[in-house]
């Protein structure tokens, strides 16, 4: 069964505002789908190859050649908020640069 | 018949021969529409009226017969919500590829079908904007996540639709509303447009009256897109028509779908259709996939995994819905957490943990090489089999509300159909009989590449059997 | 100093693609904000990338010019995290399969040469950019993202800590750069950030085989600020160690306007990246014939340049100096292939010629100055018939007008006036106007000489070859 704690961790990672009520529903239903997901462990896979990829197919390439795609608007078009051709947010409060 | 029950094919027969005008048709769905939509629920938006009637063209055929799409297909101009509250607002800025091609060959656009939000679901029941109701039976699901378009099709809404399958989205609404739904091979069909669940299971297909309307749709939208990395560069597939010749086709049954799970109901069915296929003279024997049983677990790894990144870009900064939120990071966090429904949150959370530090060998990785194990058994059998076959669904269309209180329940429901998403090969859902007056699907597998003997075999059982002609009678047609 | 200072150095270049890495919006710098998007680089629902292949074009010629291993079978990965200049909040990257790995690079340093081990290089997207409304991350009321920056390739070159002093780190930075520019793929403009820095720094006290905890240092935006935060950090260091501390691993953030690192800590959290492959995507094959073509495209680099030089007999202060300059190195070897005295040409190239070009801020390129026409004027010194003082008086027309020296000596009457008989009249001519200086002269001042030999200049427009006025004047006045 997993904490609050790891709940919480992972709601972060996810950036996903909960609701206590939310937060114990997750925890309890999170941990039966991983409980029943630990079932692939009733078969030894050390020497099977992962697919990561379905297909057949390496080396799918595009040439270098500029376009121009959208204009200011359309990339502006469903924006929430926007400024003098920027998207606006709240602050950003120290972290990253 | 009425000539919004009628298929595709046959309306262009009609038109060709002028027995009927493009108006008329047109006319015919848009009277559907005001008649049983408020009932059915199976849109989120519907095009202008004066719209849709001005794009007919008296020289194709095509815009007479309308085509629903799933609201998780960019149409521009046109909103793709998903069926969430995240982009309720969210106007399409750009075509789909596929919706480039229905363009290119005039094609008329009713509307935007309801969905289980950003196709996460078996019900539709998912959708922020309430369920879509089977038009057999007003009480029970028409299936999901492309329950919308189904039910559309079914209901004589529009001629023909196009849904996503993800683990079974396209085949099970169909199998739900006794129409045919076709997930094509992984890459046949381009995903650019298409807002991305997990990009590794998803394909968008047709959804149709019969199998001729969906091998036609299905040439229409299929081929290379230079914008879709994993679309495969060969020949399309072109529509040729269909032959009823199945004698000497070797058909599979795969035992562990025939099992426990499974509805009494539904099997007799499949066992009705067997010998429906031996009497064509097919060649049906049993066939064992013994990792199967571990699909469901294997998927429910994968596709939370990559929908947890897929849908990381939903943060209110550059379009759809946005929260309060003093900085950026509370007003991201607060979006996502009001913006996505339970169904989507729970698969973002599970996605993450999984990918996490310290899980990913033990889920991820895990999940990847079983991936690998199933569809190395899909390859054993179809060097014996032409095709496979299974129920689509081991149930019977359940009642609105009766699975939604248990996920982990929902998510068992999907054991027929994941596993072809996981092997990335191509099935068909066909009706193939009624119980109790609803619908029963039967499921045709191939092996990559293979649908035009998916098509061939789906055609060779419709055509011997009466299901292919039933149309659901709910008051008001 | 009895600590050892171990140093890692991580580069971010963009690359001088015309189009993005993963769409076809043109590499473009101070468009409007939002000018240069697509449903791709904005992460619009439903976009998917598609590989530029000149991108991976470059980072295979740059992982091959520093001798790495090139990876046959490179993915990529999804770095998952979120941030506002992210547009899918998840960069698309290369995780344990980089393009190029075990290179190097050989440095001078103190001690001679050097190597710096490189890890890795690998190729992946840049972000958008944020702009503050106070100018500033903190303190701000809201912030402004532009996305015409989202989607550059940016290739990711990492050392290992093998640099031990600044100078090092600045020769390594400088060395790194001149290669990126020498093979086209960058323009390694760091205060315009089409080259960005971050080092790992950890000291040990000597003799202590294990490396000390490090930290990672962010906003070194130039040169000097990467020789500034280095010393700084590394006092910092030493001091905290030497008076009984404990390095704490964390995350530095050199403060320009107040001259220090500051910590970060607490504002950062550790990052959970969650990579997995990039499933949009298909995996590479970067087969034998391809690396290979690839390999003879490989321009002489700077060092393989400053060796040549040296052979050909130049000092190496201006070996070094012309082989660090793509430009300048080829219009050095353009000219001397037509006019074969290489002192001749650098010394002009690296005096006369860089001072014009820095008046006039240009680039040679820039300037209507071609190696024919260098090789000309020089042509014409060397055989007497200009003198370099006109030749330098020449030479801003040159540059900006690109006129044959021949065809402007003729025009102008400029041609060295080397025939003893006309420069004995002119010489006798100022004797006769100034009688004065030359009675100075003979009484022994020297400095009339100078002035008499100017006065004969002056009549010959410069003409008159100076060794001969001298030998001349002197005879003259006995």
């Amino acid at each position: 069964m997993l904490s609050i704690e790891e709940v919480m961790h992972i709601e972060k990672l996810a950036r996903l505002k909960l609701s206590d009520k939310e937060r114990e529903q997750y925890r309890k239903q999170l941990s039966d789908v991983l409980d029943y997901a630990a079932r692939l462990n009733e078969i030894d896979t050390t020497n099977v190859p992962p697919m990561y990829h379905v297909l057949p197919v390496t080396n799918v390439f595009r040439e270098d050649s500029p376009k121009q795609n959208f204009s200011q608007e359309d990339a502006l078009k469903n924006a929430p908020l926007k400024e003098n051709g920027f998207f606006v947010i709240p602050p950003i409060l120290g972290g990253e640069e | 018949m009425d000539l919004a029950d009628l298929t595709a094919h046959s309306l262009i027969e009609l038109i060709k021969k002028r027995d009927v005008s493009h108006l008329e048709v047109v006319n015919s769905f848009l009277e559907r529409i005001e008649r049983c939509e408020s009932r059915i629920k199976a849109y989120l938006s519907l095009r202008d009226r004066e719209d849709i009637i001005s794009s007919i063209r008296e020289d194709n055929p095509y815009s007479a017969l309308l085509i629903a799409i799933k609201d998780n297909i960019l149409v521009k101009g046109l909103r793709a919500t998903c069926a969430s509250k995240i982009l309720s607002n969210f106007i399409a800025p750009y075509n789909a590829t596929v919706i480039e091609k229905l363009n290119q060959r005039g094609f008329n656009i009713a509307g935007k079908t309801n969905l289980d939000e950003f196709a996460m679901g078996s019900s539709t029941e998912n959708s922020s904007f309430g369920p879509t109701k089977n038009p057999w039976d007003l009480e029970r699901v028409p299936g999901g996540s492309s329950g919308g378009s189904a039910a559309s099709v079914a209901m004589g809404e529009s001629v023909w639709a196009l849904g996503s399958d993800t683990g079974g989205s396209i085949r099970q609404p169909a199998s739900f509303c006794g129409v045919v739904g076709l997930k094509p091979t992984y890459g046949t069909v381009s995903r650019y447009g298409l807002v991305a669940f997990a990009s590794s299971l998803d394909q968008i297909g047709p959804i149709t009256k019969d199998v001729t309307d969906n091998a036609l749709l299905y040439s229409i939208i299929s081929g290379y897109d230079p914008h879709d990395s994993t679309s495969l560069k060969l020949e399309p597939y072109r529509f040729t028509e269909l032959q009823q010749d199945i004698r000497g086709v070797k058909i599979g049954v795969i035992r562990e779908l025939m099992g426990e799970g499974v509805d009494n109901a539904v099997k007799n069915c499949i066992n009705e259709a067997i010998n429906t296929f031996e009497s064509l003279g097919a060649i049906v024997d049993e066939v064992s996939l013994p990792h199967i049983d571990y699909s469901v677990p294997t998927y429910y790894i994968l596709a939370p995994a990559e929908a947890s990144s897929n849908l990381a870009r939903f943060d209110g900064v550059r379009y759809g819905f946005r929260a309060f939120g003093q900085t950026a990071e509370e007003m991201m966090s607060n979006t996502r957490g009001e913006g996505f429904g339970p169904e989507v949150k729970r698969r973002i959370m599970l996605g993450t943990y999984v990918l996490s530090a310290g899980y990913y060998e033990a889920f991820y990785l895990k999940a990847l090489k079983f991936r690998n194990l199933i569809a190395s058994d899909f390859n054993s059998a179809f060097k014996e089999f032409d095709v496979l076959i299974s129920p689509t669904s081991p149930v019977l269309p359940f009642k609105l509300g009766e699975k939604t209180e248990n996920p982990l329940e929902m998510y068992l429901s999907d054991i027929c159909t994941i596993p072809i998403n996981l092997a990335g090969i191509p099935a068909i859902s066909i009706p193939c009989g009624f119980v109790n007056n609803l619908p029963v699907g039967l499921q045709i597998i191939g092996p990559t590449f293979s649908e035009s003997m998916l098509f061939r075999v789906a055609y060779g059982f419709e055509q011997a059997t009466p299901f292919h002609k039933n149309r659901p009678n709910v008051g008001g047609r | 100093m009895d600590y050892e200072v171990n140093i890692g150095i991580e580069i971010h270049a963009e690359l001088l693609t015309s189009s993005k890495v993963f769409c076809s919006c043109p590499v473009r710098f101070g468009d409007p904000p939002n000018t240069l998007t697509c449903p791709v680089c904005l992460g619009l629902p439903g976009a998917l990338p598609v590989l530029n292949k000149k991108a991976v074009d470059f980072a295979i010629l740059t992982a091959l010019a520093l001798n790495c291993q090139i990876n046959e079978h490179p993915i990529f990965h999804r770095k998952n995290y979120y941030y506002p200049d992210l547009p899918k909040n998840y960069q698309i990257s290369q995780y344990d399969t980089p393009i190029g790995i075990n290179g190097y690079l050989d440095i001078e340093s103190e001690d001679g040469e050097k190597r710096i081990r490189i890890r890795r290089v690998h190729l992946e997207e840049d972000t958008g950019k944020l702009l503050h409304s106070s100018g500033h991350i903190t303190h701000s009321e809201m912030s402004f993202v532009d996305f015409n920056r989202s989607g550059v390739p940016l290739l990711e070159i990492v050392s290992e800590p093998d640099i031990s002093t600044t100078e090092e780190a600045k020769e390594y930075l400088t060395n790194i750069r001149d290669i990126l520019i020498f093979l086209g793929v960058c323009d390694g403009k760091m205060e315009e950030g089409s080259m960005r820095c971050e080092a790992n720094i950890s000291v040990r006290k000597k003799g202590v085989q294990r490396l000390g905890t490090k930290t990672e240092l962010k906003n070194i935006n130039s040169f000097r600020a990467v020789e500034r935060a280095l010393l700084y950090e590394i006092d910092r260091q030493i001091k905290v160690l030497s008076s009984g501390g404990e390095v704490v691993q964390e995350t530095r953030h050199w403060d320009e306007k107040n001259d220090r690192t500051v910590s970060m800590r607490g504002k950062e959290e550790a990052h959970d990246y969650r990579y997995f492959p990039e499933p949009d995507l298909v995996p590479l094959e970067i087969d034998k014939s391809w690396i290979e073509r690839l390999r003879s495209l490989l321009p002489e680099l700077p060092d393989q340049k400053y060796e040549k030089y040296k052979a050909l007999g130049l000092p190496s202060y201006d070996a070094k100096l012309l082989a660090h300059d793509i430009e300048l190195s080829r219009f050095f070897e353009e000219t001397v292939k037509i006019f074969d005295n290489p002192k001749m040409v650098s010394n002009w190239l690296l005096g006369d010629i860089t001072k014009e070009l820095k008046d006039r801020n240009k680039f040679i390129s820039q300037t209507s100055l071609s190696p024919d026409i260098l090789a000309e004027m020089l042509s014409l010194i060397e055989e007497g018939k200009i003198s370099g003082r006109i030749a330098k008086d020449l030479l801003p027309e040159l540059i900006d007008k690109g006129i044959s020296p021949k065809r402007l000596i003729e025009e102008r009457n400029l041609s060295q006036i080397t025939d003893t008989e006309s420069v004995l009249e002119i010489i006798r001519q100022v004797i006769r106007d100034n009688t004065n200086v030359v009675e100075e002269y003979k009484r022994g001042k020297e400095k009339s000489f100078i002035f008499l030999v100017g006065q004969v200049m002056k009549l010959t427009k410069g003409r008159a070859n100076p060794k001969l006025v001298n030998e001349l004047l002197k005879k003259e006045l006995g």
